[in-house]
C-alpha cells in the first residue's frame, strides 16, 4: 500500500512579502522550505508506516517548479521512501481547483494508494481547499482537522477531528484523505542518515503528458479563480488616546462621550 | 572554485538549527544561571547524531564528516557556548583521538557509546605544571604485567567529572621529553581513579571544567591508546582538529551575539529614529560581519583541508587566532550597541562575552597558536 504525502514549497515563515506595482510578490532573500504544517503530515505518515502492518511505502509529491524540490528533500531526509516531483509550464497559474485536478491525477498514477495526506493549509497562500477537492475528485473519504488518527487497518480509519466545539470521533472507509493538524504529532527532525539520502536521491518529474492531464483543467485554463490584481494591504494607521481623568467615573464619562461622537457606541 | 556550502552541509545546518532554537536556546540562560551541567541535553544531542556527525555508523557515528560537526557547533554556538564546547569535548578531544588511533574493539567499546550520547567522555591533557609546554606532562604510566599503574593529576578537563570514558596523557617514558608521552582510555569507577572539584568559571557555566586524580590506577594493558611513546604526535594531530572546532564555537558564539546587536539596533530608538541609523552603529555592526564572514570563510578551509587529507596545521591554527578575536571584538560590540541593556543578563550578550573568551585559552592559547603559525612559516 501507498501512502502519498502532498506538499508545498513556501517562503520561510519569517519572511517579510512585499508586492510592487505590479502586483508581483517577492520575499527578499528568505529560503524556500516546506510548507511547516506538512511537516505534520510527512510525520503522520511515517508513524503510520510503522503502525501499519504489510509492505507500505510513503510516497511524498509536491506539485511545482524547481524550488519545489527543497520540500521532497525535507520529506526525504525525515525518512519517506520516495519523491515525485509534478510540473509542467502548462500548469502555472493553477488555482485550487486546477492543482486538485493535477494532484489527483498523479495519485491516481502511483496506485494502490490507501491515504493521502495533507498539512492544515499551505502558510502561503492559506486556502485549506486541496485537501478536500482532491478527496472529491478521487471518490477517498475527506477528513479535516485531523488531530488523531486512532485505529487504522487495511479497510477503514477512525479519526479525532479538531472542531471549534470541541472533538468529534469519526469512521471512515479507506482509502482516506487526511489533512492534518497541528498537535497531532511532533515532526521529527531530519536525520543524518535521512539527509544524505536525500541529497543522493533520484527525484522523477512527472509532466502533464506523464498523468495524463487534460490541457483545458490546468493552469489558468483549469482554474476557476482569476487574480485581478494583487496588491499588500495598507498600512493600519491608527492612534492611541489614553482617557486619564481625576476618578474612575470621570474617565468613563469621557470615554462614552468620545465613543459616541465617533458614532462607535 | 565553490564558496558555495554543499547542499548536504546547508541540510545539516538547517537541521541542526531547528533543533538548537527549539532545544537549546530557551535553555541556555537557565544553564548560565543556575551553572548545572546540561545531562540531558548532551544525551539528546547523541541521540540525533550530532555527536556522532564525524564518526562511521558502524561506531555509533552518523556517517557524515568534520566538516558537518564544525556547521554544528558553530549552530549549537550560536545560541548556546556551553552545549557547543561540552559538544567539543565529547567528540573532538574523546570521540576523535579513539576515532584515529583506537583498535577495532576500542572503538566498538569505548567510541561507540560516547558517539550516540550514553557515555560522556573527556579528554585530559593539562596538568599543574603541564600544558602548552605538554613535555613537562608529570603524570606517570608504568607497565606491571599485563597492567598500566597510572599516578598523577590533570586539571581544567572539560566534561571531566561526569565523564565515563576519559582519554588522558601520560609519561611513559620519562627521560624522552615528548617521545616518552604516551595515550590511555580511562573508566570512570576505576579503583585508584577520582574526579577532584569543578572549577567556577567566568563563563561557559553548566560546562564541567574539573580536576582528575589518578592513584596507583590499575587500567589493563589492552586501554593503551595508539603506540606507546607516541602519545605526543597523537595529541598534536588531535587538537589541530580541535583547534578548527573552538574556532567554529567562537565564529557561533559571535554570529549569536551579532543577531542580537542587529535586531536591537533597529529596534532600540534615540532622538527620534532606530540607533541602527548612525553611523557609530553602522560601522560596529558592518566591523563585526565582516569579521565574522573572514572567519568562518577560514574556519570552513581548515576543516575542508582536513577533509582533503592534506596537512592543516597552519590553517588550524590561523583559523583559531582569527575567529577567537574576532569573537571579542565582535560580541565587545553587541554588548555596545545594546548599550546598558548589554551589561545586564537579560540580553543574554554578556553571557555570550563570558562564554568566548575561553576560546582565545583552550586548545592552546592564541599564544600558542602565534608560535605554531610562524613555526610553520619559517620551516615552510
Amino acid at each position: 500500500m501507498h501512502i502519498v504525502v502532498c506538499t508545498k514549497q513556501t517562503p520561510d515563515s519569517a519572511a517579510k512579502l512585499a508586492v510592487d506595482d505590479a502586483g508581483h510578490v517577492s520575499w527578499g532573500d528568505s529560503p524556500i522550505v516546506i510548507n511547516p504544517w506538512d511537516e505534520y503530515a510527512v510525520e503522520e505518515a511515517l508513524l503510520l508506516k510503522d503502525r501499519i502492518d504489510g509492505d507500505v511505502q510513503v510516497v511524498v509529491i509536491s506539485m511545482g517548479p524547481e524550488e519545489a524540490l527543497e520540500a521532497l528533500k525535507h520529506a526525504i531526509a525525515m525518512g519517506c521512501d520516495r519523491a515525485i516531483r509534478i510540473w509542467d509550464e502548462a500548469f502555472a497559474g493553477s488555482d485550487t481547483l486546477a492543482t486538485s485536478y493535477v494532484l489527483a491525477r498523479a495519485i491516481e498514477k502511483i496506485g494502490d494508494v490507501g491515504m493521502v495526506l495533507f498539512g492544515k493549509s499551505a502558510i502561503d497562500s492559506q486556502t485549506g481547499q486541496v485537501a478536500v477537492a482532491v478527496a472529491r475528485r478521487l471518490g477517498f473519504s475527506p477528513l479535516t482537522n485531523v488531530i488523531k488518527i486512532a485505529e487504522i487497518d487495511g479497510a477503514s480509519m477512525t479519526a479525532e477531528r479538531l472542531l471549534e466545539e470541541g472533538r468529534q470521533v469519526v469512521q471512515a472507509p479507506l482509502p482516506a484523505v487526511v489533512g492534518t493538524t497541528k498537535g497531532i504529532n511532533e515532526p521529527r527532525y531530519p536525520s543524518f542518515m535521512g539527509i544524505r539520502k536525500a541529497t543522493r536521491a533520484e527525484y522523477p518529474l512527472w509532466t502533464a503528458g506523464d498523468i495524463g492531464a487534460a490541457a483545458d483543467k490546468v493552469g489558468a485554463a483549469g482554474s476557476g479563480v482569476r487574480w485581478e490584481r494583487i496588491f499588500a494591504p495598507p498600512a493600519r494607521e491608527g492612534s492611541a488616546e489614553i482617557v486619564a481623568a481625576d476618578t474612575v467615573e470621570e474617565s468613563a464619562r469621557i470615554l462614552v462621550d468620545k465613543l459616541l461622537a465617533e458614532k462607535v457606541i | 572554485m565553490n564558496f558555495e556550502l554543499a547542499e548536504e552541509y546547508q541540510m545539516v545546518r538547517r537541521m541542526v538549527r531547528d533543533f538548537a532554537e527549539k532545544e537549546v536556546a530557551p535553555r541556555a540562560e537557565e544553564i548560565d544561571a543556575t551553572d548545572t551541567f546540561p545531562v540531558d541535553l548532551l544525551r539528546r544531542m547523541g541521540e540525533l547524531g550530532i555527536i556522532g556527525l564525524p564518526f562511521p555508523e558502524e561506531y555509533g557515528g552518523s556517517g557524515m564528516d568534520y566538516m558537518s560537526l564544525v556547521i554544528a557547533l558553530e549552530e549549537i554556538a550560536r545560541v548556546s557556548g556551553t552545549m557547543a564546547i561540552v559538544l567539543d569535548a565529547q567528540t573532538s578531544l574523546c570521540g576523535e583521538p579513539i576515532y584515529l588511533y583506537g583498535t577495532e574493539e576500542q572503538k566498538r567499546k569505548y567510541l561507540a557509546p560516547v558517539a550516540r550520547g550514553e557515555k560522556i567522555g573527556a579528554f585530559g591533557l593539562t596538568e599543574p605544571n603541564a600544558g602548552s609546554d605538554a613535555g613537562a606532562t608529570q603524570t606517570r604510566a608504568v607497565r606491571d604485567g599485563d597492567e598500566w599503574v597510572i599516578n598523577g593529576q590533570k586539571i581544567y578537563i572539560t566534561n571531566g567529572s561526569a565523564a565515563d570514558v576519559v582519554v588522558i596523557t601520560a609519561k611513559t617514558d620519562p627521560d624522552a621529553g615528548t617521545r616518552g608521552i604516551s595515550s590511555f582510555i580511562i573508566e570512570k569507577g576505576t579503583p585508584g581513579f577520582q574526579p577532584g572539584r569543578d572549577e567556577v568559571k567566568m563563563g561557559l557555566k553548566g560546562s564541567l571544567t574539573s580536576e582528575l586524580f589518578f592513584e596507583d590506577c590499575r587500567i589493563p594493558a589492552e586501554n593503551l591508546l595508539g603506540t606507546e611513546n607516541e602519545g605526543f604526535k597523537q595529541f598534536l594531530r588531535t587538537l589541530d582538529a580541535g583547534r578548527v572546532a573552538i574556532a567554529a564555537m567562537a565564529v557561533g558564539l559571535a554570529q549569536g551575539a551579532f543577531e542580537k546587536a542587529l535586531a536591537y539596533a533597529k529596534e532600540r530608538h534615540q532622538f527620534g529614529r532606530p540607533i541602527a541609523k548612525f553611523q557609530a552603529i553602522q560601522w560596529m555592526l558592518a566591523e563585526s560581519a565582516t569579521d565574522i564572514e573572514a572567519a568562518r570563510l577560514m574556519v570552513h578551509r581548515a576543516a575542508w583541508l582536513r577533509e582533503q587529507g592534506t596537512r592543516f596545521t597552519k590553517e588550524a591554527s590561523m583559523a583559531k587566532l582569527l575567529a577567537t578575536e574576532v569573537s571579542e571584538r565582535v560580541c565587545w560590540k553587541a554588548i555596545q550597541i545594546h548599550g546598558g541593556l548589554g551589561y545586564v543578563r537579560e540580553a543574554g550578550v554578556e553571557r555570550m562575552y563570558r562564554d568566548q573568551r575561553l576560546c582565545a585559552i583552550g586548545e592552546g592559547t592564541n599564544e600558542i597558536q602565534r608560535l605554531v603559525i610562524a613555526r610553520q612559516l619559517l620551516r615552510e
